[in-house]
């Protein structure tokens, strides 16, 4: 029988309606499934229960966070900075001069667990075929990472994998990596997070967007051929379900990059958007074909026919199914013209890029595909792209949450004496998550395309958009999910204040946000109640700093059996800053300037780096977030800047105002001389993680001019030191030099991955 | 009359762009070469820029080596035309024969990036004029293919020669043998090194502006030429 008999027609299945069919294998549930029935007023036919399964799947439809994400957009704040909101590939944001900005985080984090090099790579990858689709340039990507305790011996298989799979990726693809986060806790150990960031440059006139209109325009794939890679990579799928005789078994469900291929795709294809020649375009990611021709049409004013025989393969066995389903790499898919046919094409050749003709959009509106002669779909697009089920899954505050806040730090035994608190500095600067992350920084590349004004470790990264003007984006990302643990309503608004704090301290005004939302099983209500108060906390934030979200990325399911990961939304703020040489960098270079100590320091250690690294301590309260604060704070911060007042600004977070201190020493080659103020304890001044402060080193002549502009703003701030000699050292306490600061520093991530 | 340096584009190539902004910032004129089209549209000198040419999926370099572009690039380079290889650059040189030995993988086999000091060895190459002899300098290397091998002989004789052009200083990044970070042909027209003076022509975004001599040691070279 040949596999041309086989194949599940539109009327086979009209015929067929009590055929069994494999749903649930598919991740699909009893109720999706009789939904796709009445849909299409028949049993879908395999194809169809493909799309179906892949597009309606968590990843795809957002299904069980769709109804919290709303918040975004209701509670955006009124700017007009957003040129596109959420719901495209990634949103765009004005930053002035004709130029507009695109940026989004995604996450890859279930691939990378389970092949790291591949999962980080395509990552990357992903991502940046979204900026791309938007018409844009992309110039920089970042990448937040989790990781599970840094000496399990899993973490040495999954770190060393995914830092090389970023670094083989985005190096050959030529982008700069300019930042990111490196976290290790043994939450994340079964359930590392992987995210990653790509920002992306057009002028106003340039943004494209996703899709299908003009009867009569051709849908053409280019890029690589369609493999049997990723297949329900999103949907988890027992890809036995579709096996015909002599079949591989088992397709891989991690997807295989081509860094090569994608360099070629992104030039072929600004090279299509500069010549005009697209009506919509869309990249191919999760769920592959399925995504692509059902958002293409769903968006348009059409219908669309498709021909799978057209679609070019690398592996000819494939069914239809199989064809639609696949994750294949490096494909984009666009909306032409017929008048511009011929001159895509050639765009193409010219780049090595395969491109087909695939399909063309109707005047209809349904989403007909047909294989060999015959027709294997036939969809409304929309019930594929959009009308996927929703869930109001229950949630409920855990029990245990009380018992969790009400283990206040405060019982910890504190250091008690100067020696002790130099040990104490020294093992959380040197303690993994503080320690330097060159290990895993140098290996990527943060010069290529020659923009890079900041990166990694300063507070953003920055880059120059325009080398007439100057001008210039910054970005940073943070999420701390031990505050998120405690309080996750607090911790996502944290998690922002800090990435917008972090934007400010570089010198640029911050924008507009983006987030990677990554937690446990939706099925728990205790999971779903720490999503429901981490996007109620963002959506709050952000309407009172005035930065909407733009667009991001839900992780669910990053458990493994009853044990969640902590709740993680990783948030990223994207600033713009009119002049990149005015950028305030986190080094102390200048010998006798005055450090000043900008905000409140409470006695606040609940989920610090003291408690966990000193005492492996996770309890009380985060710190308590003043937004108000925050915003004054940044406008000090970019005053200063624009105005010449500060040579160098550090945020404090994590580890607090002595980690600030040693990393901004040990960047610029200077040590520095503190005084605890009055009113605090030498302990509580160093290790307190008090939210809403900087430390900025302040020229002499500046000092008056700086602290009038502060006092006149209500900004509180304190003299705390001053950058000199080769140590630091904190008055009537203890001396560190820089020496064993930087070889404690530096030894750690060599001694556990190099 | 302004210098015209050609840069060329091959498939995969990373810092061609940073490449044509240095040679403009030198005061020249970049050109931007394609790798399909054997026309080099009379430049003057040509670099080969960084980056991962056809994707380095065989030997780095080793597809690039036979490209269209590369042919008359050989041609000229034999008869005296400045070239510049800048890591994949100068792993194409390489393959092409025009310098000796090979670039292996990096002996801790990751790629590295980082902000390096080197020592011009020798200022008698059409790149390297506009430097002192010994003088200190630090351009960003970023490579995973980095390792300068050639046998004893041959490096002996680029000893022996000076045609050591550029030397690693404090840790060899790489593994490269004798510390040699690039090299150049017996004519001192042909330069390849494994760092990127391409990243150091603006302190804003690179660790310096130490790279700016390469691309001024080109002009003033053809502007001889030129004048004679």
């Amino acid at each position: 029988m040949s596999a041309h008999a086989r194949v599940d027609t539109v009327k086979h299945a009209e015929v067929t309606p009590e055929a069994p069919q494999p749903w649930a294998e598919l991740g699909l549930k009893e109720d999706e499934y009789a939904r796709i029935r009445e849909i299409l007023g028949r049993r879908p036919t395999g194809a169809e229960l493909a799309m179906y399964s892949v597009m309606w799947s968590e990843h795809c439809s957002y299904k069980s966070s769709k109804v919290h994400l709303a918040q975004f957009g209701e509670k955006a704040p009124a700017t007009d900075a957003l040129l596109v909101g959420i719901g495209e590939n990634a949103g765009v944001v004005d930053i002035g001069q004709g130029y507009a900005v695109t940026f989004k985080v995604e996450s890859h984090n279930h691939p990378s667990y389970i092949e790291p090099y591949q999962g980080a790579a395509t990552g990357i990858g992903g991502i940046v075929r979204d900026i791309l689709a938007m018409g844009a340039r992309p110039v920089a990507v970042m990448d937040p990472l989790r990781f599970g305790a840094a000496d399990h011996p899993d973490t040495r298989r999954v770190l060393p994998g995914v830092v090389a799979g970023i670094g083989g990726y985005g190096n050959c693809l030529g982008l700069p990596n300019i930042g990111g986060e490196v976290v290790f806790d043994p939450c994340y150990q079964g359930n590392p997070l992987v995210n990653a960031l790509c920002v992306g440059v057009m002028r106003h006139e340039d943004i494209h967007l996703a899709k299908a209109s003009g009867t009569g325009n051709r849908v053409i794939l280019y890029g690589a051929r369609t493999g049997g890679d990723g297949i329900g990579g999103v949907s988890v799928l027992a890809s036995e379900t579709f096996d015909d005789a002599g079949k591989p078994a088992k397709r891989p469900a991690v997807q295989v990059g081509d860094p090569f291929q994608e360099k070629l795709l992104i030039e072929c294809t600004l090279e299509i958007f500069a010549e005009k020649l697209v009506a919509g375009i869309q990249d191919l990611g999760g769920a592959g074909l399925s995504c692509a021709t059902s958002e293409l049409a769903s968006a348009g004013s059409g219908g669309m026919r498709i021909d799978l025989d057209a679609v070019p393969l690398r592996d000819s066995s494939l069914s239809p199914e199989e064809i639609l389903m696949s994750e294949s790499q490096e494909r984009m898919c666009a909306v032409v013209a017929p008048e511009n046919v011929e001159r895509f094409l050639a765009v193409c050749a010219k780049w090595d890029v395969i491109a087909t003709v695939i399909g063309a959009v109707t005047d209809g509106d349904r989403l007909e595909i047909h294989w060999r002669g015959e027709q294997i779909v036939d969809v409304p697009p929309r019930t594929v792209a959009h009308e996927g089920p929703v869930y109001r899954r229950p949630f409920a505050r855990p029990a245990w949450q009380d018992a969790l806040q009400a283990d206040d730090p405060a019982g910890l035994p504190r250091p008690a004496d100067g020696d002790e608190l130099r040990d104490h500095v020294l093992a959380v600067a040197s303690s993994p998550n503080q320690a330097s992350k060159s290990w895993i920084t140098d290996q990527y590349d943060r010069y290529v395309l020659g923009n890079t004004v900041l990166s990694q470790p300063e507070d953003s990264g920055m880059i120059r958009v325009d080398a007439t003007t100057n001008l210039g984006v910054a970005i940073a990302t943070d999420g701390n999910g031990r505050y998120a643990k405690l309080d996750p309503y607090t911790g996502a608004q944290l998690a922002l204040a800090e990435s917008y704090r972090n934007v400010a301290a570089t010198g640029a005004r911050p924008l507009a946000v983006t987030d990677c939302l990554n937690f446990g099983s939706p099925e728990d209500p205790a999971v779903m109640w720490q999503f429901a108060e981490a996007t109620r906390g963002l959506a709050d934030a952000c309407q009172v700093l005035g930065t909407p979200v733009t667009g991001g990325n839900v992780s669910l399911y990053n458990q493994t059996g009853d044990a969640a990961i902590h709740p993680t939304p990783v948030v990223g703020v994207l600033g713009v800053i009119d002049d990149v040489t005015r950028r305030t960098p986190m080094a102390f270079a200048t010998e006798g300037q005055l450090l000043h100590l900008l905000g409140d320091t409470a006695d606040e250690l609940g989920g610090s780096a003291w408690a966990q690294v000193v005492h492996g301590h996770l309890g009380g309260l985060p710190p308590r977030v003043d937004l108000e604060r925050e915003r004054l704070l940044a406008e000090i911060l970019l005053a200063a800047s624009r105005d010449g007042m500060i040579d160098a600004a550090h945020d404090l977070s994590d580890g607090g105002l002595v980690q600030a201190v040693v990393e901004s020493c040990l960047k610029g080659g200077h040590g520095a001389r503190l005084v605890v103020p009055d009113g605090l304890t030498p302990f509580t001044f160093l290790f307190s993680e008090s939210a809403g402060r900087a430390l900025v080193a302040v020229p002499r002549s500046e000092e008056v001019r700086f602290t009038d502009m502060c006092a006149a703003r209500g900004l509180p701030t304190a003299r705390v030191g001053v950058v000199t000699g080769e140590a630091v050292e904190v008055q009537g306490q203890f001396t560190l030099g820089l020496g064993e600061l930087r070889a404690a520093v530096d030894a750690t991530l060599p001694a556990l991955f190099g | 009359m302004t210098t015209r340096v050609g840069v060329v584009t091959f498939p995969g190539s990373l810092d061609d762009g940073d490449a044509r902004r240095a040679v403009k910032l030198a005061g020249a004129e970049p050109v931007a070469l394609w790798h399909g089209d054997k026309d080099l549209h009379q430049v003057d000198a040509v670099i080969l820029p960084g980056g991962f040419s056809y994707g380095d999926y065989l030997r780095c370099g080793a597809i690039a080596r036979f490209s269209p572009v590369m042919e008359t690039i050989i041609e000229g380079a034999r008869a005296g035309l400045p070239v510049l290889g800048i890591c994949n650059g100068f792993q194409v040189l390489c393959e092409s024969h025009l310098l000796p030995g090979a670039l292996t993988r990096n002996d801790h086999l990751h790629f590295i990036c980082r902000d390096q000091r080197l020592r011009v060895e020798s200022t008698a190459t059409a790149w390297t004029r506009a430097f002192a002899d010994g003088q200190e300098i630090t351009v960003p290397l970023k490579n995973g293919e980095g390792g300068y091998v050639a046998d004893e002989r041959t490096l002996d004789e680029l000893e022996a020669e000076g045609r050591v052009v550029f030397r690693y200083l404090d840790a060899n990044p790489n593994g490269s043998r004798r510390d040699i970070a690039g090299i150049t042909n017996p004519q001192g027209n042909v330069v390849g090194l494994m760092p990127h003076p391409e990243h150091a022509v603006e302190s804003l975004t690179g660790p310096g502006t130490d790279g700016l001599g390469f691309f001024t040691s080109v002009v003033g070279v053809v502007g001889e030429l030129v004048a004679r």
